[in-house]
């Protein structure tokens, strides 16, 4: 049996189990969203113990250098003992200034932060809520704005982004823990055409990344798709149309599955990408954000279209998941 | 002797095949199955890994190894046809990169050699 120290009392964990669903199954308030290593909402820091090399994985040498590991990617070995304590001297406080809806379900909330964060356009944080909860959402905002910027959809029975639309209002505190991810522009190669697509949300990022390339004075061709399954998911359609009329190397192109036409086209979102690309997309770089099976699904796409790996920026947006059954007897 | 690793290049040569190399089994839908992975940079690792085997590079894989890491796909049903489909695509993708045919033969002799450890015979 392994067992994990937190704030002075000990918690004996199940074969197999991971220091957050062992601590959370003993009734201790860790911060958690995807349970899948990557929105690093659940981050800790190791005083005493080894903490397994999987449980570091995508953090910065740093922040590894200083203990610190994913409580959701870390089973102990059988037999350690491993003390921890929570991050929060990682987070730094941040207020509510606005909240504006976008469009029937998506809203921007505009965050200050005391001191300016240092993020690259397209990074994303993660809002830490007095109680704990957690969720992470991706920068739109560029870092010279001051204010920080992130679109929230209203997800049905969601719990953070439910308090966000229903009782949060301008003043509210809360924590931010990041930046993380590494979906962002670098300037260089300015004459380098550039695809970025995006479903829902992933346009947040997007529209960091976009405007940060086009204040670097990126003069390449630039390709935003924004997919929705209908008209009503697209938002910041004029803004982005009033950038593409006053910068004639930015095609914008909204796509949506149904009820299109005019100046929104109606298929399938990586149909419509492919349709842009040339026959050797030799030197473009992508990224894609949103909707995991969408952003993987294009992913390999645009690789098997010739582009180089390490040319695509991927953010996939994972759902945050519930606890998962208790370890033992789980089928 | 010098391998045929450092002869064609040695590191940046294998990161620019992997590329050439993954793509084309990944468009092989006779074998692509095996190659699915949700995380594509650690599936495109694995194979420079084995690009830089079979050319005679730093090796940190064993035929223990091979077997091991071969056997829940020979269980899926790995066999000589998609072993054969693997060595053509590593056989084109040398071609393409304008390796000399002598340097691919022998490239070709060591992969010939891990076919049992990889079908797990």
């Amino acid at each position: 049996m392994a067992k994990v120290r937190h704030e002075s009392e000990w918690y004996p964990l199940e074969p197999g189990e991971t220091v957050l669903d062992g601590l959370l199954r003993q009734g201790v308030h860790v911060p958690h969203a995807c349970r899948a290593g990557a929105c690093q909402s659940c981050l800790m820091r190791a005083t005493s113990g080894a903490v397994p090399e999987a449980a570091q994985v995508g953090l910065k040498d740093t922040l590894r250098a200083r203990g610190y590991f994913l409580a959701c990617a870390c089973r102990p070995q059988e037999g350690t003992a491993l003390e921890v304590a929570g991050a929060s001297e990682l987070r730094v406080p941040a207020r509510v200034v606005a909240l504006e809806s976008l469009s029937g379900d998506v809203f921007a909330v505009r965050l200050e932060v005391e001191s300016p964060l240092d993020y690259r356009a397209g990074q994303y944080v993660t809002v830490v809520r007095a109680d704990g909860l957690a969720r992470s959402y991706s920068l739109a905002s560029l870092p010279r704005e001051g204010q920080l910027e992130l679109h929230v959809r209203l997800v049905p029975g969601g719990a953070m982004s439910g308090w966000f639309a229903r009782e949060v209002r301008p003043g509210e505190r809360v924590h931010l823990q990041g930046p993380a991810g590494d979906c962002f522009y670098v300037p260089g190669q300015p004459e380098a055409p550039l695809l970025l697509a995006g479903t829902g949300t992933g346009l947040a990022p997007l529209y960091g990344i976009l405007r940060d390339a086009l204040e670097a004075g990126h003069t390449g061709p630039i390709h935003l798709f924004h997919g929705a399954r209908e008209p009503a998911g697209l938002y910041l359609v004029d803004a982005l149309r009033a950038l593409a009329a006053s910068h004639p190397n930015l095609h914008y192109r909204p796509v949506v599955l149904a009820g299109g036409g005019g100046q929104m086209e109606e298929g399938a979102l990586d149909a419509k990408v492919l349709t842009c690309l040339p026959k050797r997309p030799v030197g473009w770089r992508a990224f894609l954000c949103g909707n995991p099976e969408a952003v993987l699904s294009l992913r390999k796409k645009l690789f098997l279209a010739g582009f180089s790996l390490k040319d695509i920026h991927a953010d996939a947006f994972l759902p945050s998941t519930p606890r998962a059954g208790p370890v033992a007897g789980a089928a | 002797m010098t391998s045929v690793y450092e002869k064609i290049g040695g590191e940046p040569a294998m990161a620019a095949a992997v590329d050439v190399f993954y793509r084309k089994v990944l468009a092989d839908e006779r074998i692509s199955h095996f190659f699915e992975d949700v995380d594509m940079e650690r599936q495109a690792a694995k194979q420079k890994a084995f690009l830089t085997m079979v050319t005679g590079g730093p090796a940190n894989y064993s035929g223990k190894d091979m077997r091991a890491g071969h056997k829940h796909l020979v269980d899926r049903g790995l066999n000589d046809m998609h072993f054969n489909a693997v060595a053509g695509h590593l056989k084109e993708t040398l071609e393409e990169l304008g390796v000399p045919a002598d340097l691919v033969g022998q490239v070709m002799a060591v992969a010939e050699g891990a076919r049992a450890d990889v079908l797990n015979r």
